[in-house]
């Protein structure tokens, strides 16, 4: 101790005692915090560690460094996993640049990882799951296609090939999304899409819709009967075709028939 | 008839001719042949934009009656048990279900559908192409302008007959487009809930609908058609056809080939390339997908659900409207439908009306079998790729939802660039029109006067250089100046003769100042004259 109290004055004790303090209390906590998490699920908060981490360094510029959004990004409290889950992986989370609405692209984040940050915003406040397989596996195909003309046609297109909204908005193209994603952006509304949750569609007309969209509308399935679709986009592409090749080859025959005639001879 | 005893007995005439005997003494066919089968028609390819009408009417006729014997046109409610899995178990009326049943169960039935329709898009089309060729070439001055009317009525008819076959299947974009056509007729003042009621018998859509718009559909305007063609055709017998001025041409003959062979052959010929043509089309292109629309339910819509694209300037017309509305003593009036519908009237009398005013604003009285090269008459061309540009400005109306997905822009944009140039386009087309065509008259002046460019520069001793130009063929020089100017009309002295004044009516003064912006210097480079052509022949 005399060694001690001799160095007590020394310019640098003032600096060990904050170092001894600080591994104490560092100690102190690490020894107690995690023990509680880890009764709870340790997968989980391990999951929220990790998505938490990514969500600092890919989604706080916007949406705040706690999830409560900016003028740049809507909060996320609330929102729940399968919006995570629809917006990532649609690739249009993370947006590449404001606008009126954010396209779909190549998913930037691996699945696992949008996993991790959706079980991070999830903790955020009580919202939807994301799905179970067995809640989006096709109904009723017929049946889905009277639900999506009454309630999807207007802005999807009867095909599901998109539509115009207003103020270079849009209502996406449907074909090649995954059962998933279509369940996820009817639960969860995203972007210009109003939301349809169980109250107002029950999960057997989802799993119907669905089973319209993917499977009616797939060329696999249903082959474009009659010859290439024009882009399934009604009477204006089939307006521009009829008069380039149509009216177009017509005249051209006209003017190769008008050409070649047996006409007098010059001297 | 010889009675001459032979030593060898008469040949026994051909069958073909002993038919040709048979028919003459019953319908006088060697008089009707010897008249009409050495008939003249001059070559050009714009001549045979009607016959491409013509053809795709008939084929739209023969089409259609296949498609008939499959159709049941009736709005009573089945439920769907056949081919197409997706539709198993739908509710639907009976003429969506027997549509289906063409589409996958007739025998050929989706081809038939497909070239009927593909048909009447381009029927449609070639005859709107057929008109503007008569509008600026001047092809349908007198004698014409009665042959005129009936090709407008046939474009109108064309137009409406295909919106009602639009209309038959009852599927979802079928029955959008009748409610439109009901919110339409509900608009007008007075008499349009009254109309509606009749149409429909009852409140939309009732049941009435379908059968009523077959019947039209296949019967009335049909038939009506079949007699407007047949009359338009023995008119262009009559009149002759008209051609473009060149050596030997004239007012009072036509230069061209024979009906019999030449244009038998070349008709004949043309009638398959094109039945041709658009069988290829309806095999590889789908047209009206209505399986994918599914069955008209007035509680559904889907996007793009556009009209066939000759009606598409009316959805232009109500897409660029502002909803305006008044409301009077419990009434409303509701402008943001109705104004387009009389647009959309006025927009196709324009263009029906146009042969009588410039006729009228021209004054002259003689007839014309030659036609005018469009730069000729610039008021007419400009006038007429302004009305051009409006029709085209409304159809990007029509299809603001697509182009704005398509190349990324705000449907608002596109909207309020529709209203702009509903109103501005036109007068900036006009002006730009008229220009380019005086332009080409002075190029042409400057042909005539001064020959073609060559290209070759040559060096003249003292060191200049000259391009050298060659002098055009007579032939050429004939035809860029064979055409009329016409001098603008000059009003009556204000004071007659024996000092009487005279009253000009308000009529005469308007004729008057349109006839100086038809004919006035400001509207046409004076052709050479003699003198200067001689003058320049001179100089060089």
């Amino acid at each position: 101790m005399e060694y001690l109290s001799a160095r007590r004055r020394h310019p640098l004790a003032a600096l060990v005692a904050l170092l001894i303090a600080l591994a104490a209390t560092g100690g102190l906590y690490a020894a107690l915090a995690p023990t509680q998490r880890a009764q709870a699920n340790p997968a989980q908060s391990l999951a929220i560690d990790q998505g938490k981490r990514l969500y600092d360094v890919g989604c706080a510029s916007c949406h705040g460094p706690s999830g409560q959004g900016s003028h740049n990004g809507p909060s996320l409290v609330g929102v729940g996993a399968a919006a995570v889950d629809f917006q990532m992986g649609t690739g249009r989370m993370p947006a590449q640049q404001p606008g009126a609405q954010v396209p779909k692209k190549r998913p930037v984040y691996p699945q696992p990882q949008i996993d991790q940050i959706a079980a991070y915003v999830a903790s955020l406040g009580p919202g939807p799951a994301i799905p179970n397989p067995s809640q989006y596996t096709p109904g009723d195909m017929a049946n889905g296609g009277q639900l999506f003309r009454t309630n999807c046609a207007q802005c999807h297109n009867f095909a599901g090939s998109g539509g115009a909204l207003s103020e270079g908005k849009f209502a996406p193209e449907l074909r090649g999304v995954s059962p998933k994603h279509i369940y996820e952006a009817m639960l969860t509304g995203p972007q210009n899409m109003p939301s349809f949750p169980d109250t107002t569609m029950p999960e057997p007309q989802k799993r119907d819709i669905i089973a319209y969209v993917t499977s009616a509308t797939d060329p696999a399935t249903f082959p474009s009967y009659g010859g290439l679709s024009l882009g399934w986009l009604g009477p204006v592409p089939e307006g521009l075709f009829g008069w380039i090749f149509g009216l177009g080859v017509l005249i051209a025959a006209s003017i190769w028939i008008a050409a070649r005639t047996a006409k007098a001879r010059k001297k | 008839m010889s009675t001459t005893p032979s030593t060898s007995r008469p040949q026994r005439p051909k069958a073909g001719e002993r038919l040709a005997d048979w028919a003459d003494g019953r319908l006088g066919v060697y008089t009707l042949a010897k008249a009409n089968l050495r008939k003249i028609f001059p070559d050009h390819w714009s001549f045979m934009l009607g016959e491409i009408c013509l053809y795709t009417f008939i084929i739209i006729v023969l089409t259609g009656v296949y498609l008939t014997l499959f159709f049941t046109p009736s709005l009573n409610e089945v439920v769907y048990h056949g081919s197409y899995k997706p539709m198993t178990g739908v509710r639907m009326s009976e003429a969506f279900k027997t549509t289906l049943d063409i589409t996958f169960d007739v025998r050929a039935g989706l081809l038939m559908r497909q070239i009927h329709h593909w048909s009447a898009i381009v029927f449609v089309a070639a005859m709107f192409v057929h008109m503007m060729r008569i509008l600026y070439t001047g092809a349908f001055r007198k004698p014409r302008e009665v042959n005129w009317l009936f090709g407008f009525l046939l474009l109108f008819l064309g137009q409406f007959d295909g919106f009602m076959g639009y209309s038959l299947p009852d599927d979802l974009l079928s029955g959008t487009g009748i409610r439109f056509l009901e919110g339409a007729v509900l608009s007008v003042p007075i008499v349009g809930t009254y109309l509606t009621l009749f149409f429909f018998g009852g409140q939309f859509p009732g049941t009435a609908f379908i059968p009523r718009l077959f019947t039209i559909h296949i019967l009335v305007i049909p038939g009506i058609m079949a007699g407007l063609v047949v009359a338009h055709l023995i008119l262009v017998f009559y009149h002759k056809h008209t051609q473009f001025a060149g050596p030997g041409r004239s007012e009072r003959n036509v230069v061209g080939m024979p009906l019999m062979p030449v244009y038998m052959a070349k008709a004949g010929g043309f009638f398959f390339l094109v039945f041709g043509a658009l069988s290829l089309i309806s095999a590889f292109a789908q047209v009206n997908p209505i399986w994918a629309y599914g069955p008209y339910r007035p509680d559904q819509v889907t996007t793009d659900a556009q009209p066939d694209w000759y009606m598409g300037f009316s959805e232009g017309l109500i897409r660029i409207m502002p909803g305006w509305e008044i409301h009077f003593l419990g009434h409303t009036l509701e402008l943001g439908v109705f104004i387009p519908l009389v647009v959309f009237i006025l927009v196709l009398v324009a263009i029906a009306v146009y042969p009588f005013i410039e006729s009228w604003i021209t004054g002259a009285k003689r007839e014309h079998h030659l036609l005018d090269r469009p730069r000729n008459a610039p008021v007419r061309t400009a006038l007429a790729t302004a009305w051009l540009a409006l029709y085209l400005v409304l159809l990007l109306g029509g299809g603001n939802d697509l182009f704005a997905t398509h190349f990324n822009l705000s449907i608002n944009a596109i909207t309020w660039f529709v209203r702009i140039g509903f109103f501005v386009l036109p007068v900036v087309v006009f002006i730009v029109v008229k220009r380019w065509c005086l332009g080409l008259q002075r190029r042409d002046r400057d042909k005539v006067l001064h020959g073609r460019e060559t290209g070759v520069i040559k060096r003249l001793p003292h060191g200049e250089f000259i391009e050298v130009h060659e002098r055009l063929s007579q032939e050429r020089l004939h035809e860029l100046t064979a055409h009329d100017q016409l001098k603008p009309l000059e009003l009556p002295p204000a004071v007659d003769e024996a000092g009487v004044e005279r009253k000009v009516t308000f009529g005469e003064k308007l004729r008057a100042r349109l006839s100086a912006a038809y004919y006035g210097e400001h509207s046409q480079v004076a052709k050479p004259t003699t003198k200067e052509f001689e003058e320049s022949t001179h100089h060089h």
